[in-house]
């Protein structure tokens, strides 16, 4: 098993967290991990993105070129990346802060409302980034959902209401992720 | 115990700590700042000492001192940083004092870019400061490995009395990967009361120094220290093989994170057939000279392979080891590029390609 997932979005959106918390529920699943950032002259508002490795075997090479799943979480990370996705694999889309469609016939394309989940539960978009995890887990067989629920429940644990919130969250991602791969 | 997840850069803070080591000095710069972020807060946790220097050259003078009082002491810089201490590493091999330097180099010449690059390769190997010496030098690979030697590098450089250097690059101190900090046991700091200067009563004074006037004296302390040299060739050299068991016919050379790129390489064309191996060195200095040396004369051994983020420096010390017996190829990136396996791989296999003729 080797899966190799590009999260992408603009600096701010909290998406080197999310590959973050993926990173570290696949480790709590036994597997093998690489978190890597992209790190450079980057500013926030800037594109940012990292890649999680998660494999079975030791981790090679954490420089990944076409990547089995990638994230786009704005227009510009989708731009740069919709090409990138390896043949057979996913792309998966914020559907809220773009309405594009991939020509491509070899990946499969989900279209999540990320932002909007999170102003629907939360009043804010600040969440998008929860959301897109859940979606994540829900549309792909990269991690067990007990997994990632139990790193956001340790990552917000001191604070209850704001746990409860971004659980909530990360349910409607996870809910709306399982359809959205049925529908594509 | 569990393993965390964790940044290289951090990683290297929080191994010196289980390293037993309470002093670090640094000056900020990318890509390795994180490690002077996290020892900030976490050193003063264990009663340690941490200074944010005014500069490199005053970071390396007070580990330069925190050394000769006896003291566990480490710094860490990067690339330009480290030319900027190269008059102070020449000092404490000079005194014979141990003490880690970390180098997550960055691509240079001058200021360079923050990037991942393997360029500082000479400056390493060689002794970037003047005189007849070297620093053990260290090469890890992954993040637990970088760990691993953190904590191995403060006893390493006891046993000789002579300063170890661990070289990375922006990558492995960026990345994060999981890490467990007990893989590697801690060693107790030996007895320095023969040489440090800890306060002289009831004892002769001793003296932290690298002045010797006398020709005579000085030339039997470079023998002196030439024979630690010879003794750490003899005793540390470190390597891996990687798909090294069935006879390949190209041996790939390569360290660091350019070997990780280069073992995923070596699967793609393992997949399709093609024999090839990886030798990894871990100490650059002692290098694996011997080891390449025994597969140059392997009958099956049809050439070699260097892979390097740099314009071909380790690559000086392949063709030095193996003799040249077998075409040494080379394919590097620079300037802070790390090659991809796509690349990688169809340049092993050209090469590959042209050992079957």
């Amino acid at each position: 098993m080797l899966n190799e997932v590009t999260l992408a979005g603009f600096g701010g959106q909290g998406i080197m967290t999310t590959g973050k918390f993926l990173a570290e529920a696949a480790l709590e699943q036994g597997h093998e991990v690489a978190w890597v950032p992209s790190y450079g002259p980057e500013m926030r508002g800037g594109t940012a993105y990292c890649t999680v490795v998660i494999s079975d075997r030791p981790v090679g090479s954490p420089i990944v070129n076409t990547p089995n799943i990638i994230v786009a979480m704005n227009l510009p990370s989708y731009e740069k990346f919709e090409n990138a996705v390896k043949p057979g694999g996913l792309l998966l889309i914020n559907s809220s802060l773009m309405d594009v469609r991939s020509e491509r016939t070899d990946i499969t394309q989900v279209h999540i409302p990320c932002n909007q989940i999170s102003i629907d539960l939360s009043g804010s978009g600040r969440s998008a980034n929860i959301s897109v995890l859940g979606a994540l887990i829900g549309c792909t067989n990269l991690l067990p959902w007990e997994s990632i629920e139990r790193v956001v429940t340790e990552k917000f644990a001191k604070k209850p209401k704001v746990l409860e919130m971004n659980l909530k969250i990360l349910r409607r991602g996870y809910d709306l992720g399982v359809e959205g791969l049925k529908g594509s | 115990m569990a393993k965390l997840l964790m940044k290289g850069a951090e990683a290297i803070g929080e191994a010196a700590i289980r390293a037993g080591c309470t002093a670090y000095f640094a000056y900020p710069i990318t890509p390795q700042s994180e490690v002077a972020e996290y020892l900030s807060k976490r050193l003063a946790e264990v009663g340690g000492t941490f200074v944010q220097a005014e500069s490199e050259v005053a970071a390396a003078q007070m580990v330069y001192g925190a050394a000769g009082a006896g003291v566990r002491v480490f710094t860490t810089s990067s690339s330009p940083g480290v030319s900027l201490m190269a008059e102070t590493m020449s000092y404490m091999a000079g005194s014979e004092l141990p003490a880690v330097f970390v180098n997550i180099m960055r691509a240079g010449p001058g200021l360079g870019g923050i990037l991942p690059c393997q360029s500082d390769y000479n400056q390493a190997t060689r002794g970037a400061g003047h005189g007849d010496y070297s620093f053990m030098i260290i090469a890890p690979s992954t993040v637990q490995e970088l760990a691993d030697w953190m904590i191995r590098a403060f006893p390493l450089s006891e046993k000789y009395r002579n300063p170890v250097m661990i070289v990375g690059d922006g990558l492995i101190a960026q990345m994060m990967e999981p890490v467990d900090f007990d893989a590697v046991k801690a060693e107790e700091m030996p007895d320095v009361e023969g040489w440090a200067t800890t306060g002289a009563k009831n004892r002769p004074r001793n003296l932290i120094n690298s002045l010797f006037l006398d020709p005579l004296k000085l030339e039997e302390f470079n023998h002196h220290l030439k024979e630690k040299y010879e003794r750490m060739a003899r005793e540390e050299v470190r390597y891996e093989n990687y798909m090294m068991d069935d006879e390949p016919e190209l041996v790939c050379v390569a360290y660091g994170t350019t070997a990780r790129i280069v073992k995923t390489a070596i699967d793609v064309l393992r997949a399709e057939g093609l024999k090839i191996g990886l030798i990894r060195p871990i100490t650059l200095l002692p290098f694996p000279k011997d080891i390449l040396r025994a597969e140059s004369e392997k009958p099956h051994v049809k050439g070699f392979a260097v892979v390097e983020m740099s314009n071909g420096q380790m690559l000086d010390d392949v063709k030095w080891a193996t003799l040249e017996r077998k075409p040494v190829s080379f394919f590097s990136r620079n300037g802070g590029i790390v090659p991809n396996p796509e690349e990688t791989v169809e340049f092993l296999r050209k090469e590959y390609e042209r050992t079957q003729k």
